[in-house]
């Protein structure tokens, strides 16, 4: 991996962190449920970097959760986190970045805004609810459905986020097209550098 | 640097961190192993006491339950709608004693040390002609990062209630996206400059 790789992966851990910052924001509408922002990170980490710096990336952000940085939204952070029942989601998040990538990856003809919203769709939520809810119900003692259900009070605000990530990718592409690393052909962008 | 440490010199403080993760690592084994509530209990009190160890400040951590205590009544409450309200009970104690004992090792936990305990792990990546100084490298950078990036923020941010009024807006998040890119890129350069991360001590 090339120094600047590195700074990439680096950059979108600190993002993801950043994002955890952000206040939650509760949706009267939708019961109330608070939203945060930090999968946001997670989707874009994905769609913007490809799946091996994307999956990195995320893999770095927990790391530094792990180490004692209180980087999870609400301050959280510590070995402590992956002893509660949201382990799952968080051991989803590296794999739902990678897929997402990926999924960024193959549908490179089509246009950027529908194919940023596929794959944070594809790897943000498909994959770290398959990941989330098992977790939650080895962790809690409960069934499949009855974990599902404790879930998916926050798939609106995911749905939400998938929307933002598409935007900003697309917002991205067009203001300082190197970044969508996902999108440059493999390798491209550390020749002109390094 | 930014980490939920708690400055002491306690006797916590003073074994080895990896003695720590060692110990609560193996104690959560433990903990999957059995469902009784009477060992889940006594286990509580056991964790209570390392921090009480530590003194008021220790037990001040204690608060940090407080981000867990709706979902764990949601728990409690499922289980006890499907006629398993003790289970549900065990499931709580044994969760909230794992998060306790893992907390434990973070708050009397230097990051640094921490860091320096889980090296050995990075070992493997030399096997594949990968430095295994880059994990540390990238745990700096985003340590780093981080800050930098509420700072831009909040800068579109004062910039935009300026002009709207209103406080804070998702229009924000592209500007902000390409600024803080920007920085990364500039920082990808000097690391260059300077040697790349081959060129750094430690």
């Amino acid at each position: 991996m090339t120094d600047r790789s590195l700074v990439h992966v680096a950059f979108y851990a600190a993002l993801i962190a950043a994002l955890g910052l952000v206040p939650p924001v509760a949706i009267p509408l939708m019961g109330g449920v608070p939203i945060t922002a930090q999968t946001l990170g997670v989707m874009l980490a994905g769609v913007m970097l490809g799946p091996v710096r994307g999956g990195l990336a995320v893999l770095l952000f927990l790391f530094l959760v792990a180490l004692g940085a209180p980087f999870l939204s609400g301050g959280r952070g510590g070995w402590g986190v992956f002893m509660t029942p949201s382990v799952g989601f968080l051991i989803g998040w590296p794999v739902g970045a990678f897929v997402a990538g990926w999924v960024m990856r193959a549908t490179s003809d089509m246009n950027i805004l529908a194919a940023a919203g596929l794959s944070a769709a594809l790897g943000g939520i498909v994959v770290v609810y398959a990941f989330g809810v098992p977790g939650v119900a080895l962790m809690a003692g409960l069934s499949l459905p009855k974990a599902a259900l404790a879930s998916v009070i926050y798939i609106p605000g995911d749905l939400i986020k998938v929307v933002l990530a598409a935007l900003i990718t697309q917002t991205v592409a067009r203001g300082l097209p190197g970044a969508v690393l996902s999108r440059t052909p493999t390798g491209a962008n550390d020749k002109t550098v390094n | 640097m930014i980490s939920i440490y708690l400055r002491g010199d306690s006797w916590a403080h003073r074994t080895p961190a990896g003695v720590k993760l060692l110990a609560v690592a193996i104690g959560s084994l433990f903990l999957f192993q059995t469902a009784s509530i009477w060992i889940f209990l006594a286990c509580l009190a056991a964790v209570v006491a390392l921090y009480a160890s530590l003194g008021r400040q220790g037990l001040a951590q204690l608060k940090l339950l407080r981000g867990l205590t709706v979902f764990l009544v949601i728990l409690v409450a499922l289980h006890w709608l499907s006629g398993t309200l003790m289970e549900g009970i065990a499931v709580v104690l044994r969760l909230v004693v794992m998060f306790l004992a893992a907390n434990f090792v973070s708050v009397t936990t230097r990051l640094d040390d921490m860091l320096e305990a889980v090296r050995p792990l990075f070992r493997p990546l030399e096997w594949v002609g990968l430095s295994s100084r880059k994990p540390a490298l990238g745990v700096a950078l985003a340590l780093r990062f981080a800050p930098h990036m509420t700072q831009i923020f909040s800068m579109l941010r004062e910039a935009w209630q300026a002009r709207t009024g209103s406080r804070t807006s998702w229009r924000l998040l592209a500007p902000f996206a390409v600024q803080s890119l920007r920085m990364s890129d500039n920082v990808a350069e000097a690391l260059k400059a300077r040697g790349g991360s081959e060129g750094l001590s430690g």
